[in-house]
């Protein structure tokens, strides 16, 4: 069977930076990675190629087999993407509910001919309902959601992305922000997400919550991959370990 | 009826259907257009050629709407590259392009427009009555909209793009087809003032307009249907009404702009509904 999400040779340059040089792995099925490096490393780029908003200089990025390395996020988002951003984006005109809700017609909004035919919502709505719920929002359906703290607004990002029905999610920085009650609801939630067998890449700072619940880390540094493996053996490593410590990030790294 | 009431009547009809399709594309989309009045001069000529060369009123409707939607979705494909400030800007360019290049063809009639267009043959009441019928038809299409997928789509695209894509929707798409119905209805209200008038001069179309149009939607609430159809009605009887109003149009209609912006960025729309909530509330 092929990898949920795999990258090959992927390289991108910004004038005279290489930011990506020439990355390789594969997520299988059900696996929850956490991708991580210092400052610079190049993790936000390749973030930002795998959700389709940079094209790689070369090399392919395939979803489930698919190569998807020239379409545009929505495309990728409709083959079974999904993902939150590091600064959250809800539509806060919008309420909660039709936040999720939109999400969950993303098969109704494929094309905006499709779109023009639908009125009802109801089945979206009520699966939105049970997704707001799941990621402990409920109650807050009615709400604006720029009025909701960034907790709440932050587990919003998680609810519309499980709304597309995934097969893969991408976490950026999930828990950045949070005060330690905030983050312990969110790490809940995606551990929930997890459970329900979509595969899951995170991208994050804190590196004690990744030690805990990933089961495979990929470390990049200087735009390349320095390891990869089981998280215990991979911060181990020597090679990862000069490259936090010369990075700056010694607690970090020993926490 | 008299002859100044059914004209009135027929302009407030066009009015409408120019107000709530640019709505669609700046209020229900989030693109600010401020070139409305090109893609109705677009359609007024299109139809006056037609009209010329055929005679047949159904052949003017059908060229007029697809004019108007052909130079919408060149104009759509601009949109796709520029941020919504610029956007603002590149319709004024397109509206000022459309006048200069207008102008300066002898097969439009040059600065002496195009007269003696054949009438449509319903006389001034038929006339007025398919323009208000279109209006209502326009209006139907809108609350539709809004109502539906598409018009929850285009509010995802207006507030945040990127945040639309990564819940599968296609920005792109969706202002293609804002600009797309938006002007092919502006092509269809410029129709029905060549049947109205029988001649046409580019100035009729000129960027003041556009900008006329632009405070319909926002004086009576962008986004909202009956909010602009309530602003186009009132803002074509105004200067009708108050003799002061019609010598002074720009500068009353620019300080209402102002005071909306300013007081109440929902237009008559958000005031009402603050104040039916406040009843509701005591």
């Amino acid at each position: 069977m092929s990898a949920a999400l795999q990258l090959d040779d992927v390289a991108i340059r910004f004038g005279g930076v290489q930011a990506v040089g020439g990355v390789s792995f594969a997520v299988e099925e059900g696996d929850f990675v956490g991708l991580i490096g210092p400052n610079g490393a190049g993790k936000t780029t390749l973030i930002k190629i795998i959700a389709g908003l940079l094209r790689p200089d070369k090399g392919r990025v395939q979803l489930s087999g698919v190569d998807v390395t020239t379409d545009g996020t929505a495309s990728r988002v409709r083959q079974g993407l999904a993902l939150t951003h590091q600064i959250v984006r809800p539509f806060r005109e919008m309420t909660v509910l039709d936040n999720v809700t939109l999400g969950a017609g993303y098969r109704r909004t494929s094309s905006p001919f499709r779109a023009l035919m639908h009125l009802d919502r109801r089945r979206e709505s009520e699966r939105a309902a049970e997704i707001i719920a799941q990621v402990g929002l409920a109650g807050t359906e009615k709400k604006l959601a720029g009025s909701l703290p960034l907790g709440q607004m932050k587990r919003l990002e998680v609810a519309r992305a499980l709304a597309v029905e995934p097969r893969v999610i991408l976490l950026d920085e999930p828990l950045a922000g949070l005060n330690h009650a905030e983050a312990s609801k969110q790490v809940e939630a995606i551990a929930a997400v997890h459970a329900r067998g979509i595969t899951v890449v995170l991208v994050e700072h804190n590196l004690e919550e990744v030690m805990r619940i990933c089961r495979r880390l990929i470390v990049l540094n200087n735009g390349l991959v320095i390891g990869d493996g089981e998280p215990r053996e991979v911060m181990a490593d020597p090679i990862v370990h000069e490259a936090y410590v010369g990075g700056g990030m010694a607690s970090h790294a020993e926490a | 009826m008299s002859a100044y009431e059914i004209s009135i009547i027929s302009i407030i009809g066009i009015n409408v259907i120019l107000a709530v399709s640019l709505n669609m594309i700046s209020g229900f989309c989030g693109q600010i257009s401020l070139g409305h009045g090109a893609f109705f001069g677009a359609g007024a000529y299109a139809a006056a050629l037609t009209m010329v060369g055929s005679g047949s009123v159904l052949l003017a409707i059908l060229a007029a709407v697809v004019t108007g939607s052909l130079l919408g979705l060149a104009v759509g494909f601009a949109s796709l590259r520029v941020r919504t400030d610029f956007l603002a800007v590149t319709t004024i360019g397109v509206n000022f392009l459309f006048v200069g290049f207008v102008r300066k063809q002898a097969w439009l009639g040059g600065e002496m427009g195009i007269s003696g267009i054949p009438a449509s043959g319903f006389g001034p009441v038929g006339n007025m009555t398919m323009i208000l019928l279109f209006a209502a038809a326009t209006i139907a299409l809108s609350l539709y909209i809004s109502r539906s997928w598409m018009g929850f789509a285009f509010r995802a695209v207006g507030e945040d793009e990127g945040a639309a894509a990564t819940l599968g929707i296609s920005a792109g798409a969706y202002k293609l087809a804002a600009f797309g119905i938006g002007t092919a209805l502006a092509g269809l209200a410029g129709c029905l003032y060549t049947f109205f008038t029988q001649f046409i001069t580019a100035d009729a179309f000129d960027f003041i307009f556009s900008v006329m149009l632009m405070a319909m939607v926002v004086i009576g609430g962008i986004g909202s249907t009956w909010g602009v159809v309530v602003a186009a009605v009132g803002l074509t009887l105004l200067p009708e009404a108050i003799r002061f109003v019609n010598d002074y149009r720009l500068l009353v209609f620019g300080g209402l702009l102002v005071l909306v912006i300013r007081l109440a960025p929902g237009g008559l729309a958000g005031v009402i509904q603050k104040a039916f909530l406040a009843v509701r509330r005591s």
